[in-house]
């Protein structure tokens, strides 16, 4: 939990990082420093601020969103990481290493070993079998044959495509084919897995089985997840902290609940008003904390207040647990319905 | 009348005298230069007159069952080579058919490198483009002439000459399809950790191939298209045919040598064509149907 990870080690941290795209970056760089928008250095000098002076701190273990509409610069922000594209200025360290100071060696190294990447539009190889694809990243590595057609197999399996391995890519369906992505990410076992708005692509309904699996999975491999997505609700739905882009530059920063509970701009506020907030809460934020006599009824911490509403038809009192299964708090209908309530916008 | 501003003779004699100055200092140079093409061309020519005529039917009529696994196109090229024997052009189908194999054979290994380092240098394209269009632009005798005063009449002049003009539409659809992979795969790949050899030849040769092979295609039907201009300088084959035709006005002769040169056409274009869309229906790319 995002609590339990504050003091933990930072996998990845961006420092004042900035994308312009153009024939002279530098120039425009100097503009954006005077302290020009987005908008008025385009206007100047035609070129594209991608990303204005982005900081992350990024902890290990963690699945860390990044928020944004289309053009908000949040795919720039991810291909950084790897560094598919060369920030114009700023810093990323990843466990500590300065990418951006990587030979081209230590670059792919780096890539074949430390970082994967699942991509929007899957990005597989179609001449290649399921197999083929996912024991890709550790052909490039050098693995030999039998190993990492085992290592494949095996990852084939945890995502649910067993009986696919010799299909061709182009025979599957959209969620079939994430899945392959998915695989041939993990099938690296790398620390850090880049997805870049891994599940836009897909079905509502697969999307949602998908975002279950991922939080799944992660609760085994305890991976460091950057995860991009255009979508509030899948932001909410899985992330441990959000980050909040727009025009290249970072809004908010926090937990779900943070964000929701105290949006910091009318930007935000305007995504928060869509959102689904029952899911968005979760009742360990809204709670009466401290002990208390025990409740027919109890869940565990990680409930959201949607999974708690169905209980008040019965009970008065629902307890919140920890994972031990010790009582921690209580919620009443009444705190639940305040909490909901006071973020709609006319309302409180 | 355009008015005279230069005189342009002194040009033109430094041209001839160029050239005449190569021909005697280099010419035995250029001529041991080719002398491994000329091997290549008897090796293949030799191989294929000495192969029994029910062999060859079988195995091009095998090769096109396996490009296409049923069984029209194999009826197609038995009636093709059936006609050649037929028609007493067997021996000359043959030499034309080395002639078009070898000029194929080095224009793929001179286009397929070139293709590729195009594919990776904009400047590089902006030098090589216009070369191309040169090459399949000027008038074949214009080139036709000096290398046979290099060379000398035979068939080095005449494999040389097809291949300027069959290969640069392989150079060209080997960079369009290098470059016309789909960047999402390409940006994958780079994801990994891919060195640029590991992408060249795990990715973009692999899924750039359907499109090289219509490049293939293109240039045996233009080595093809040669046959006629080729025999004129000593390479034989049915274009001597045609030739001898028409300058002894016997039409039925240069009729079916030509209607010769069409069968041999059909039989390589089919080949290669369905070759090519067996490739494209294995990557996937024919999805929508």
């Amino acid at each position: 939990m995002a609590e339990l990870n504050e003091n933990a080690e930072l996998a990845i941290a961006m420092r004042g990082v900035t994308k312009i795209f153009g024939p002279d970056p530098q120039a425009a760089l100097a503009l954006l420093k005077a302290g020009k928008s987005k908008a008025e250095v385009q206007a100047e000098t035609n070129h594209v601020v991608g990303l204005d002076n982005v900081s992350l701190d990024i902890a290990a273990g963690q699945i860390f969103v990044v928020m944004g509409l289309s053009g908000s610069g949040k795919s720039t922000l991810i291909r950084h990481v790897n560094r598919l594209i060369e920030p114009t200025a700023g810093e990323i360290l990843v466990h500590g290493d300065d990418v951006l100071k990587m030979s081209r060696d230590a670059l792919r190294s780096y890539r074949r070993t430390k970082v994967a990447m699942v991509f929007q539009k899957f990005g597989l190889l179609p001449h290649r079998s399921v197999i083929d694809n996912v024991a890709y990243g550790l052909e490039v590595r050098g693995v030999g044959r039998k190993v990492r057609l085992e290592t494949a197999a095996k990852w084939i399996e945890t995502v649910g495509l067993a009986g696919y391995e010799n299909s061709q890519p182009r025979q599957l369906s959209g969620g079939q084919q994430q899945r392959v992505g998915l695989a041939r990410a993990l099938s690296m076992d790398a620390d850090i897995i880049l997805m870049d708005e891994a599940f836009s692509a897909l079905d509502p309904l697969i999307r949602s089985g998908m975002q279950d699996e991922l939080i799944t999975l992660q609760k085994s491999l305890h991976k460091t997840i950057l995860f991009i997505t255009h979508d509030f609700d899948e932001a909410l739905k899985i992330g441990d902290r959000i980050a909040v882009l727009k025009d290249g530059a970072v809004q908010q920063e926090g937990k779900p609940e943070d964000i929701v509970l105290r949006p910091a701009n009318e930007h935000i506020e305007e995504f928060v008003r869509e959102v689904n907030k029952a899911r968005a809460i979760h009742v360990r934020s809204i709670m009466e904390r401290g002990v208390t006599e025990p409740c027919e009824q109890a869940v565990s911490m990680d409930a959201r207040c949607e999974d708690v509403l169905p209980l008040f038809a019965e009970h008065q009192w629902v307890g919140v647990v920890d994972g031990e299964g010790n009582q921690i708090g209580r919620v009443t209908a009444k705190q639940v319905i305040k909490a909901l309530a006071r973020h709609t916008p006319g309302v409180g | 009348m355009f008015p005279q501003l230069i005189d342009t003779r002194p040009w033109r004699r430094a041209v001839d005298d160029g050239l005449n100055w190569v021909v005697r200092n280099w010419g035995g140079t250029f001529e041991a230069a080719a002398y491994p093409l000329l091997m290549l061309l008897k090796a293949i020519e030799d191989l294929l007159v000495a192969t029994p005529w029910w062999l060859i039917i079988a195995l091009l009529t095998g090769i096109a069952w396996l490009a296409t696994r049923r069984w029209q196109l194999p009826a197609v090229v038995f009636a093709a080579l059936m006609f050649l024997g037929i028609m007493d052009l067997w021996k000359d189908a043959m030499t034309t058919m080395a002639l078009m194999i070898a000029a194929t054979l080095t224009a793929i290994l001179i286009s397929i490198p070139v293709g590729v380092w195009m594919s990776r240098s904009i400047n590089l394209r902006q030098v090589i483009t216009p070369i191309l269009d040169l090459m399949q632009t000027l008038p074949s005798f214009v080139y036709l002439i000096p290398t046979v005063m290099i060379f000398g009449p035979g068939k080095i002049p005449a494999l040389i000459a097809t291949i300027v003009y069959a290969a640069p539409p392989l150079v060209r659809l080997t960079d369009l399809g290098l470059r016309s992979v789909d960047p999402a795969v390409m940006e994958a790949s780079r994801a990994f950790g891919t060195n640029p050899r590991q992408r060249l030849f795990g990715v973009q040769i692999p899924l750039a191939l359907p499109t090289i092979l219509a490049g293939v295609n293109q240039t045996t039907m233009m080595a093809l298209s040669m046959v006629v201009i080729a025999s004129m300088i000593g390479a034989g084959g049915l274009g001597y045919q045609v030739l001898q035709g028409i300058g002894r006005l016997e039409v039925s002769r240069g009729l079916f040598a030509g209607l010769g040169i069409v069968a041999l056409a059909i039989v390589f274009d089919r080949i290669t064509q369905a070759f090519g869309r067996q490739l494209q229906a294995r990557i996937g790319l024919q999805e929508a149907r």
